[in-house]
């Protein structure tokens, strides 16, 4: 009986060119799916955020609240 | 007035800054328990590793009941390490040794000659198993030599023993041994909570008062006040009209 010879060379060609193509499209869609997911989202939460952000309000809060030791609170 | 090292007594400016525009709420929303964190840590390993030692009980009496073949099964690997020590120089010292009567010394395998297997990934041993033929097993071995159809099941079987100790089935047998390696495994989690426990009763130093329920609803409102992470993370969650949690 003749069995077929196998194949002796260009293993890692073959498996290469499966996986390569596979690994480089899960990578794009794994980036994509940060991107869409998180930068964006968080981009867009710190512009809101700084839309509607009164810095000197904030800022006479905190001093109310007694956080900074270089101004007092008012009416100390 | 706050600094960093604000002590934990009440003071009367403290209560002031504690109660916002609305009446005194909770600053923080986890549920805080009545015990002292020892305690807390003692109750949770009360309630962990009993199921532990439980599991090591019953794992242990499950492989105690298969013990028959879990001590076959470790005693012919250490026989088996016995036999082994020997090399090619001390292939005559079993002679001088079983000359002067020794007892309980097995007989050391001879290392300078091919010796049998039962492995798996080994097929085909070094040597036969029987190297030692009585008559009926050399003329069974003179018949193998003709034509295989005139041989008889038995037979067959026969020559197979001959050849090898055990069959591929019998090499694979599920030994049970992984009953007692779970059971070790919870045995010692189990011993290491006890030990655990020991600690924190005898050796650990008193916690830190910045564990304290009281400390830490200061340290939130602390946090809150700075305004920490107000985009997206600790105060973006604090409501500060409402005065309360998002």
């Amino acid at each position: 009986m003749s069995l077929v010879k196998p194949a002796m060379r260009g293993l890692l060609a073959k498996r290469l060119r499966f996986h390569l193509p596979i690994a480089f499209g899960l990578s794009l869609v794994a980036a994509a799916g940060f991107k869409y997911t998180v930068t964006e989202p968080r981009k867009q939460a710190y512009a809101d955020f700084y839309k509607r952000y009164d810095s000197m309000k904030e800022f006479s809060a905190m001093r109310e609240a007694g956080v900074f030791e270089s101004v007092r609170p008012t009416g100390k | 007035m706050f600094t960093c090292t604000v002590s934990p007594t009440r003071s009367l400016s403290l209560s002031l800054s504690l109660s916002f525009h609305s009446p005194p709420t909770r600053v923080f929303s986890r549920s805080v328990s009545v015990n002292s964190p020892s305690r807390d840590i003692r109750i949770k390993l009360c309630t962990f590793f009993p199921p532990c030692i439980f599991l090591f009980v019953i794992l242990s009496s499950l492989s105690s009941c298969l013990r028959k073949t879990m001590l076959h099964v470790t005693a012919g690997r250490i026989a088996g390490l016995l036999s082994r020590r020997g090399g090619a120089a001390f292939s005559s010292s079993s002679s001088r040794m079983a000359s002067h009567g020794h007892v309980g010394v097995t007989e050391q395998a001879d290392m300078s000659v091919p010796l049998y297997c039962d492995r798996l990934d080994t097929p085909l041993p070094d040597r036969p198993y029987k190297d030692t033929l009585s008559a009926a097993d050399e003329s069974l071995k003179q018949k193998e030599k003709g034509p295989w159809n005139s041989l008889s099941k038995e037979e067959k079987l026969t020559l197979y023993r001959m050849m090898f100790n055990e069959t591929y089935a019998e090499m694979k047998k599920p030994t049970g041994e992984w009953k007692t390696v779970w059971g070790g495994i919870f045995f010692f989690i189990g011993l290491t909570g006890l030990v655990v426990l020991w600690q924190t009763h005898y050796v650990y130093p008193p916690q830190p008062p910045t564990f304290e329920d009281e400390w830490q609803a200061m340290q939130v409102k602390r946090m809150l006040d700075m305004r920490v992470n107000p985009v997206e993370g600790f105060s973006a969650k604090w409501d500060y009209e409402k005065g309360q949690w998002k």
